[in-house]
């Protein structure tokens, strides 16, 4: 008896060691919930404040430059070979050349861009991504205010100092049909972070933030009618809907009222927010990122040789708002648009 | 001296080896016979490991089941490149996929659901062939036929969500995926797809029958235990003779709640809310789809959803706004 006790309780530790082990990938208690809808409803947000804590310092602006001297020559009249900034002072020029440098590519600095003996040569490839980079945030800043308000974005919005900005995506390589006579995965069914290592279409990107594939799977009416969507399109949305969720670092529930996903009634505002952001990832990736695709070398794109592309996680970088919704273009006038593309705003 | 109380003494049941009845003319011998001992397993059960009764259905059931098995081990392998260490890692989130919705009912290629269309068929015959046995069994041992009764119950499901709902659909791709965290990303998309099945009064039912079948094998679980020094599980005695256990039991419900189910009523109660779960969750799935598009419109228009206060302000889709980009 003495000995069945022993190793009773021999196999008892052994099952709570394991058990323990299991829980080290559990965040621990006590998190924090924010109600912020009718009570009873589930609107509740959840929040573990030691990550957020955490995450703080990764969404702190860097200290601006002090500006630049507006008065004297425009930096087209004195450097040549500008085609977007043109029209500022050479200090308000400089300045933002400098930021630039600082946001972008710290470790390397204006070289990173520019050929040391010809700062006008446009022989590096980063240079001319940079130029358009620079017009599609003023894009960004002009037609897309539905998304990002007054508040507004900068180079460092996405990149934080690294010269590709940390989260990007590319388009999934699938496995060809017909030479494999058994083991097709469908796009799913592996541990993929773009999808918050749920078995969903880990490449939900391609079809909504590139093509403009049916987002909305459910009918308009209770009853069946011409709705022939399919429960593995629900698939692909969830998908998107998880990359969302985990990009924001929020539930659902920030933007849906879980009783009815399709629904708009009785939903948070910030659903209208998200509907204008996928609008607005999918604009940039046709006519910024993709058309960037030959003068990118090959080292830099994808397995099917496609160019870097963004999604939500590129600014947003785990936090609602990114940068905390710090609103840093305020120091920064000369990227909230060009003076023509102001001047086109002010007529609307 | 060390005394048989309850399954919780340190002292486990040993009788001697019984290989059972006789059986009679057409039947085939027991296999694994003569049985053994496991000391472990009279811890849980009846030390007592075999004989069994394999029999033709037993193993053509078995063939048909590894055959299914096999195929879809095989498509998780080959999704992983044939990577041992890979399928274990993996594992979790492998599956083989229903073909894609565009192929309807027709025969999709192999590696586009052909091969679930295939491992469908073995397992499902599978079932049948099992279903049988348990008829057969249960027949040539003189009993009822509540187990495969209550078996059908949950072959009804499993052939609601992979034959009959995906026939009236017009697409195998309606069907359910082979794989453990796929079949539950499916379960969820399925939810989403059809409007919120919470709003399902079906489904409603069928939770109602799962978590009644919890509370009632915990309420029948915990009287008989608790009893059990009165010979409360010995049950067949205490339902022709009614003892002292029989009679504490029923008085303790009697008290607590004002009426009793009886030592034979506990049983029927248990076995129509088992088997009632899947059969309402069929008739809910079966219904989702090809009856109903959208359950929560559907709630909608019949006021099951109660309406809620606005706390936020008014927000309007805006896809339905001109001038914004589509």
């Amino acid at each position: 008896m003495t000995h069945s006790l022993k190793s009773c309780r021999h196999w008892l530790t052994l099952a709570s060691l394991g058990l323990l082990t299991l829980l080290t990938g559990c965040e621990r208690p006590p998190m924090e919930s924010v109600q912020h809808g009718y009570r009873g409803t589930g609107m509740v947000q959840v929040y573990n404040p030691r990550a957020l804590e955490a995450s703080v310092e990764a969404n702190e602006v860097p200290p601006a430059i002090p500006a630049g001297d507006t008065s004297g020559p425009k930096a087209s009249q004195i450097y040549k070979n500008v085609k977007v900034l043109g029209d500022l002072s050479a200090g308000q020029f400089n300045r933002v050349m400098a930021s630039m440098s600082i946001w972008i590519a710290p470790q390397e600095g204006c070289l990173y861009c520019h050929n040391p003996a010809n700062f006008a040569d446009d022989s590096k490839y980063t240079k001319v991504v940079a130029r358009r980079m620079l017009q599609m945030t003023q894009y960004i800043n002009t037609e897309w205010k539905s998304h990002v308000a007054d508040t507004g974005v900068t180079c460092y919005t996405c990149h934080r100092g690294n010269p590709v900005p940390s989260a990007i995506w590319f388009k999934s390589n699938p496995q060809p049909y017909g030479s494999n006579f058994m083991g097709d995965k469908a796009g799913q069914n592996h541990p993929a972070t773009s999808v918050a290592l749920a078995s969903l279409p880990n490449d939900p990107f391609t079809p909504f933030l590139l093509e403009q594939k049916d987002i909305r799977v459910n009918g308009p009416t209770a009853l069946p009618s011409d709705n022939r969507h399919s429960i593995k399109q629900a698939e692909w949305t969830y998908g998107l809907m998880t990359h969302m969720s985990s990009a924001l670092g929020v539930n659902c529930t920030y933007c849906h009222n879980s009783r009815s996903f399709q629904s708009w009634e009785g939903n948070p505002p910030q659903r209208r927010t998200a509907w204008f952001g996928i609008r607005m990832a999918r604009d940039l990736n046709k006519e910024y990122m993709e058309p960037l695709t030959s003068t990118f070398p090959d080292h830099r794109k994808g397995e099917t040789g496609d160019v870097a592309k963004l999604n939500c996680a590129t600014c947003h970088q785990g936090a609602y708002k990114p940068l905390n919704g710090a609103p840093m273009l305020k120091d920064f006038p000369e990227l909230a648009g060009s003076s023509v593309g102001q001047a086109k705003l002010a007529q609307k | 001296m060390a005394q048989y109380q309850n399954l919780f003494t340190t002292v486990t049941a040993e009788g001697p080896l019984h290989s059972g009845v006789e059986l009679g003319h057409g039947n085939s011998p027991r296999s694994f016979d003569p049985p053994i001992h496991y000391y472990w397993l009279g811890k849980i059960g009846n030390a007592q490991l075999g004989p069994i009764y394999l029999g033709g259905l037993g193993i053509a059931s078995l063939i048909c089941g590894l055959i299914a098995f096999t195929i879809i081990g095989m498509n998780m392998l080959a999704s992983v490149n044939y990577d041992p260490i890979q399928f274990v890692r993996q594992l979790f989130w492998l599956a083989l996929e229903p073909p894609p919705p565009q192929y309807g009912l027709q025969l999709p290629p192999l590696n586009q659901g052909g091969w679930w269309l295939i491992t469908g068929l073995f397992l499902t015959a599978s079932l049948f062939l099992w279903w049988a046995r348990t008829y057969r069994r249960a027949r040539e041992l003189g009993m009822g036929t509540h187990i495969p009764w209550a078996f059908a119950a949950a072959i009804w499901l499993y052939l609601v969500l992979g034959l009959f709902r995906p026939i009236l659909m017009g697409s195998w791709g309606e069907a359910v995926p082979y794989g453990i965290f796929p079949h539950l990303d499916w379960t969820a998309a399925f939810s989403l797809r059809y409007g919120n099945l919470f709003y399902n009064p079906f489904h409603a039912l069928s939770i109602v029958f799962l978590y009644g079948s919890a509370l009632l094998f915990a309420m029948h679980g915990a009287t008989i235990l608790a009893v059990t020094h009165y010979g409360g599980e010995r049950e067949l005695e205490q339902i022709t003779d009614r003892g002292t256990a029989s009679e504490r039991a029923a008085l303790f419900w009697r008290w607590t709640m004002g009426f009793n189910a009886t030592m034979e009523s506990i049983h029927r109660w248990a076995w129509w809310f088992a088997v009632l779960c899947p059969l309402t969750g069929g008739i809910g799935i079966l219904l989702t789809g090809t009856v109903v598009d959208n359950w929560y419109l559907w709630s909608m228009k019949h006021g099951v959803v109660p309406p809620y206060p606005e706390v936020f302000p008014l927000v309007v889709d805006p896809s339905l706004t001109t001038g914004v980009k589509p």
